[in-house]
């Protein structure tokens, strides 16, 4: 179960929470409110050279640990609650802050540190989540955020106020949690910099893709499988420079009969890929919907376990799990499609929306 | 749900029950349908239908229900005779274990199109996801029947126990353009699938083979044919006109020798 749902904008023109919360809302018989969430991007444009820093503490005690923590490692510009409205249907367990902040002088100003700057960040984050009781980081990218909570995600948006941030890309997830607990830092969208994931289904890989993250310095500390998805995509795309496509050749390859068929060089190229990451496989039923600051992805299992939908019209582009989630808000569409197992649809920033065929 | 709000959702046209779906959540609109049944209705038309599951379920009878719309997972999921007409794509397992009666989708299916379907028939204008037709059975003259005008996934008819699929292959994607997807007929032990085209043998699923078409297999073909063409157009004998693969299954009793020392197994 679980409902899924993507708007994404190719002009990068910003628009209103609103229409995502009805994609949720559309999707509600596959989730229980035991999770949603949101991220949007572009929506703090003020402070876009900032890492917006998403925090949830349990008690103030969390919050002073993390801000002492804070203040010798980053240079926080701007710090505010999170503007929330009381939700009756959500126990408030949490105090959710945001930190906009820089990293120190000794890494900035040249540009080939932007590597180092981005890792000195999610050093940042993992040691909140592993060393910090009581603190959880939502979100770290720029220029974006994510909102969630324990709750139906029609819940969840007007507690955060959705509506009022305007993004040219939002994601969105409705929980059905199967196999981990549901809390505030298990629901979805799982974040680390810019990458943001929703996740139907079960990544039955986890161990597998866990130990091979763990050796590349990524710690899993959000007791589900989602979180290696967005380390994979961090790890193979940000730091190793792979393509969207060739990330998800890596990520769901093709069986070995099809490749064994497929003529010289792409033949080596994708057994290269295969045998590369065979640790990053990503085994199990799944749909999931991956953004950064310029791209929005959709992706299912090799053999279609979940589903996923999706669509264009004029300048957007919409994922969702349910084909009426995406027609509730913008019932006139050029084109919909469930793509193919296993081939990512891709859409970025001034360029055009794609199925990419792998399979 | 208050009687002013179902009164302001009920009209009639013609012969026709109409009901505005518009922003309904599944149980009030199929409480509604089961009521307006009640009240003498025999043809519906369900207008502003959104996503809204298991419209039409376990319905018993002779009606007519018109959809317009995306019709949600599971349409007509068990149901005992009813004609349902789709004038959109349906979501995933319409036909769902369905006895008798009829789905005509003017649009797309999704995966699992005729799940466990027991009986009657299923007309698709468009394409069809994965598992389309899996686990169809047959018993006596009750014998399901699917037929696709476009293209369909991986996994068609697996686990197939009985029925008929048919795939035209009609309209084509670019991103996938052969007939039908990979592990074709994966653990199939009863019934057939035709497809309309050349089929790679690499495509079989364990447990499935390919087997010539007899005139009986033709004269059935273009009786569905004819049908499929009553309610979405296009030329009979053209669309006869073409290479046909059929796919059956080895072995009715495949697994016969994993459980037990009988000679009969599959392979």
């Amino acid at each position: 179960m679980c409902g899924l749902g993507g708007i994404f904008n190719r002009d990068g023109k910003r628009i209103p929470g609103n229409d995502i919360i009805t994609m949720a809302r559309m999707m509600r018989d596959r989730y229980d409110g035991r999770g949603g969430g949101f991220a949007g991007y572009g929506i703090y444009p003020k402070y876009a050279e900032y890492y917006a820093l998403h925090l949830f503490f349990r008690d103030e005690e969390a919050k002073e640990a993390t801000e002492e923590f804070l203040k010798d490692r980053v240079a926080i510009i701007k710090d505010e609650e999170v503007p929330m409205r009381n939700v009756k249907e959500i126990p408030k367990e949490n105090i959710v802050w945001r930190y906009f902040v820089e990293v120190p002088h000794k890494f900035k100003s040249k540009k080939e540190y932007l590597a180092q700057e981005e890792d000195y960040i999610i050093d940042t984050v993992f040691t909140i989540n592993d060393e910090i009781d009581g603190a959880f980081v939502a979100s770290s990218g720029k220029n974006m955020g994510v909102f969630k909570a324990t709750g139906m995600p029609d819940d969840v948006g007007r507690m955060y106020k959705i509506e009022k941030y305007k993004a040219y890309c939002w994601i969105t997830h409705g929980r059905f949690p199967t196999n981990t607990p549901g809390w505030w830092g298990g629901a979805h969208p799982f974040n680390l910099l810019d990458w943001s994931v929703v996740h139907n289904g079960e990544i039955s890989s986890y161990g597998t893709n866990r130990r091979y993250l763990e050796a590349h310095g990524y710690k899993c500390r959000l007791l589900t499988d989602t979180e290696v998805v967005a380390y994979l995509f961090d790890l193979l795309v940000r730091k190793q420079g792979l393509s969207i496509r060739s990330a998800a050749i890596a990520l769901t390859p093709p069986f070995w009969k099809h490749i064994d068929k497929m003529p010289e060089p792409k033949r080596s190229i994708y057994t290269a890929l295969r045998m590369t990451y065979a640790p990053a496989m990503l085994n199990g039923p799944f749909a999931i919907i991956v953004a950064n600051r310029d791209t929005m992805v959709g992706l299912n299992d090799r053999i279609k376990l979940r589903p996923l939908i999706a669509a264009k019209s004029g300048d957007f582009v919409y994922i969702a799990s349910e084909e009426a989630a995406i027609r509730e808000v913008q019932p006139e569409l050029e084109k919909l499609w469930a793509p193919r197992a296993g081939n990512p649809v891709i859409a970025r920033l001034y360029d055009d929306v794609r199925e990419e065929v792998i399979h | 749900m208050a009687a002013t709000l179902e009164k302001a959702r009920v009209s009639k046209e013609g012969e026709f029950v109409v009901i505005d779906a518009k922003g309904m959540h599944y149980p009030e609109l199929n409480v509604l349908i089961e009521d307006v049944i009640n009240q003498g209705a025999k043809k519906l038309k369900l207008i502003n239908v959104n996503g809204q599951r298991f419209i039409a379920d376990g319905l018993r009878g002779d009606y007519y229900i018109e959809i317009h719309g995306v019709a949600g997972d599971d349409l007509g999921a068990f149901a005992n005779g009813p004609t349902i007409v789709v004038y959109g794509n349906v979501q995933d397992g319409a036909g769902n274990t369905m006895n008798a009666g009829k789905i005509i989708v003017h649009g797309d299916g999704t995966d699992i199109i005729g799940h466990s379907m027991r009986g009657g028939k299923v007309f698709v204008r468009g394409h069809v996801g994965y598992r389309v037709g899996i686990h169809m059975k047959e018993y006596k003259d009750q014998v399901p029947v699917l037929v696709i005008g476009g293209t369909a996934g991986d996994f068609l008819g697996e686990y197939m126990a009985g029925g008929r699929i048919i795939i035209l292959g009609l309209q084509r994607l670019e991103t996938y353009p052969e007939i039908v997807g990979d592990w074709l007929a994966t653990g199939i032990h009863g019934g057939a699938i035709y497809l309309r085209d050349e089929v790679d043998e690499d495509k079989l699923g364990y447990g499935a083979k390919f087997e010539e078409l007899t005139e009986e297999d033709l004269a059935f073909l273009r009786r569905e044919i004819e049908e499929f063409c009553s309610y979405f157009g296009g030329d009979v004998d053209e669309i006869m006109n073409a290479k046909f693969t059929k796919v059956v299954p080895l072995s009715h009793r495949p697994f016969a020798a994993m459980y037990s020392d009988s000679k009969e197994a599959g392979h």
